[in-house]
């Protein structure tokens, strides 16, 4: 497949690769998926801007489950430990997973603090990722399924402005609820409808860490997948 | 900015490709991504331009194809327009994203000695 250019000119090979510039990414996904699997573990990426209540979201869930399902968390952040160390004092085993300047983990990152991380007794492990409602969505981690706390003060406008990390959400929390009737103007209607238009099949539970309103039907996904989780790899799970 | 890591995984592909094909000199890399992505197509651009110096892309140019985001009905094919309900109004069935989630890279052209 040499073009020649002539004589003692260098010859420019094309070389097709057509390949995901992310493959090594996923082959690292893939390498976690299947650890997860084997364990019958159910690995859930929780995304979310800083401050959607990601973090308030473990605690409600753990203070709920009182133990039904055991949890387990990596939390990711740029810095600090101080996720991690509130899910601890919740009663999750947590690691922090410090990321310095990146905006995102990515399936390396994950793969690396699991392996200093007692996952092997778990039901759930929860992968608290960056607070970022864009680059977080571009890595797989190796996760079962991806859940993003969107909190009622952000806005009804962000499934539109924000449309990859909703299209590849398996469940959106709608976190703060509790606000709401200090929020006249956000409509849950209109928060729907947003979501309709970039996820395809979409999951909306309005959520309050404060109150526990959606608590139920949250523990109650969870505990589905988690179920599903548990099924041998080759009997294929059909939605 | 994930766009740095994208070139990195990037740069590194070809690195290895280059090595495998004991090539002195890359002349130029096409990658094809989608408008559903995530990737922003200048940031990409930008970050390029900064983590090429002295690797072995130093002197390659990097030419990005866009492939435009498609939704359609995965029974009866039919396309979804952007910006309405996920749902073919048809089949009742959710829609698939058909194209534009592409992170590619298509081919590299290298240099190689004339001997």
């Amino acid at each position: 497949m040499c073009e020649t250019r002539g004589r003692g000119e260098p010859d420019v090979l094309p070389v097709e690769v057509q390949d995901r510039i992310l493959s090594g990414n996923d082959r690292t996904a893939r390498h976690n998926r299947e650890h997860f699997a084997e364990k019958g573990l159910l690995a859930i990426n929780l995304m979310g801007s800083p401050g959607a209540g990601k973090t308030a979201v473990l605690e409600a869930t753990a203070r709920a489950l009182k133990g039904r399902l055991r949890l387990g968390a990596l939390a990711g952040d740029l810095e600090t430990d101080r996720d991690a160390q509130r899910l601890m004092r919740a009663g999750i085993p947590s690691l922090s997973i410090t990321t310095g300047s990146a905006c995102h983990l990515d399936a390396e990152l994950v793969h690396r603090a699991l392996h200093g991380f007692p996952a092997a007794d778990l039901d759930v492990l929860f992968i608290e990722n960056v607070g970022n409602l864009v680059c977080p969505a571009v890595y797989d981690l190796g996760q079962a399924a991806n859940v993003v706390a969107l909190s009622v003060t952000e806005g009804e406008d962000k499934p539109a402005k924000y449309p990859v990390m909703f299209r590849k959400a398996d469940l959106v929390l709608l976190t703060k609820t509790d606000l709401l009737p200090h929020l006249p103007e956000i409509r849950l209607e209109t928060i729907e409808d947003a979501l309709s238009r970039v996820m395809p099949s979409p999951r909306l539970i309005p959520f309050s860490a404060r109150t526990g309103a959606g608590l139920e039907a949250w523990l109650e996904w969870l505990e589905a997948r988690q179920s599903a989780a548990l099924r041998p790899a080759a009997s294929p799970v059909t939605a | 900015m994930h766009e740095y890591s994208i070139v990195q995984a990037l740069v590194e592909r070809v690195e290895a490709e280059a090595a495998r094909l004991g090539v002195a000199a890359v002349h130029r890399l096409r990658v094809r991504i989608g408008e559903a992505s995530g990737v922003e197509i200048e940031l990409l651009q930008t970050a390029y331009g900064v983590f090429r110096e002295r690797t072995l892309c130093e002197n390659a140019e990097l030419s990005i194809v866009p492939v435009a985001a498609r939704w359609q009905c995965p029974r009866c094919l039919a396309e979804i327009p952007r910006g309405s309900i996920l749902r073919c109004p048809e089949c009742a069935v959710p829609a698939r994203l058909s194209a534009g989630d592409e992170i590619f890279l298509d081919r590299i052209e290298m240099e190689v000695a004339n001997v």
